[in-house]
């Protein structure tokens, strides 16, 4: 199976719901359009893993390149992953002290942080909740 | 003597198909189901190595792997990109690996736009410490005729398979 991305808006947060294998031959995909949310006026942009069934280095890189890009512009990534094999990969290569990790997405809105004043929120920009990307494939 | 061998234009499109190749010959050895995503994803990033090696060199030979169940299940990963190159993305002991925490601590200038090369250099980064913390059996030696390395990976059979235990 190969990629599929799909964004939503939730609270004050974007959702990127991705699903499939985030490897070498995908990732590109995911950068492109978390660069488009970025662009798009998303500030707290929340990762879906949920549905991933692959995620390698290559995914790793882009997860940290948006996470740096977003905070750049005050904003922050969450990362949702309910996965034992996804959070192992996190866990060996010690990036599970680098990102915000939640088991759900509630639980990742349930923070509140879009909404405390910490960065703008993708309701600075009336488009920043819609899919500016359309979804991938 | 391997078991099966495959080689590939190095390209991304054609790593997953090692990956799928390599669990389905793992499966057919009869190695432990546990083991399957981990040698799906050390078989991915090393093949991801080898593929971003000749791609960097613009070296259009083909990936090659080889895959044995003797003593041990044994992948083995090569290209055909000169030492230097290789050496540039030398596999490390993960305590030596740098701390992922500092990949944040760059001028505020560099992070509201990371460039590509940044996420490559936290790619292969993040590359090394996956097979480094995912592979106990990891060798990366040069090949022995012209250029190129060889990534050379095994996991333990079932007890009793060939006449020998596994070992964890």
């Amino acid at each position: 199976m190969e990629l599929s991305l799909s964004a939503r808006a939730a609270e004050d947060y974007l959702v990127l719901d991705v699903a499939g294998e985030i490897d070498v031959y995908t990732a590109p995909q995911l950068r492109e359009r978390l660069i488009a949310l970025v662009e798009g006026g998303a500030r707290h942009v929340i990762v879906n893993l949920d549905r991933v069934e692959f995620l390698d280095s290559t995914g790793l890189g882009v997860l940290v390149g948006a996470l740096k890009r977003l905070r750049g512009v005050g904003g922050e990534l969450y990362l949702v992953c309910d996965q034992e094999r996804l959070l192992k990969i996190f866990r060996i290569t010690g990036l599970d002290r680098v990102f915000s990790m939640y088991g759900s997405v509630e639980a990742a809105t349930a923070t509140g942080q879009a909404g405390s004043g910490a960065g703008s929120t993708p309701g600075d920009d009336p488009d920043a909740g819609a899919d500016p990307a359309g979804s991938a494939g | 003597m391997p078991t099966v061998r495959l080689s590939f234009t190095p390209a991304p499109a054609h790593v997953r198909t090692a990956r799928l190749v390599g669990v389905a010959v793992a499966r057919r050895a009869g190695v432990a189901a546990e083991l399957f995503d981990e040698i799906r994803l050390a078989i991915g990033e090393a093949c991801s190595r080898a593929v971003a090696l000749h791609q960097d060199n613009a070296i259009p030979d083909l990936v090659e792997v080889a895959l044995g169940d003797d003593d041990r299940f044994t992948v083995r990963v090569i290209d055909r990109a000169p030492i230097d190159a290789a050496l540039g993305q030398a596999l490390s002991d993960p305590a030596e690996l740098a701390d992922p925490v500092t990949l944040l601590e760059e001028p505020a200038g560099q992070a509201a736009s990371p460039d590509r090369a940044a996420e490559e250099a936290v790619t292969v980064g993040m590359r090394l410490a996956l097979l480094a913390g995912l592979v106990d059996d990891l060798t990366v030696r040069p090949v022995d005729h012209g250029p190129g390395t060889e990534v050379r990976m095994s996991w333990p059979m079932p007890s009793g398979r060939n006449g020998t235990g596994g070992r964890g």
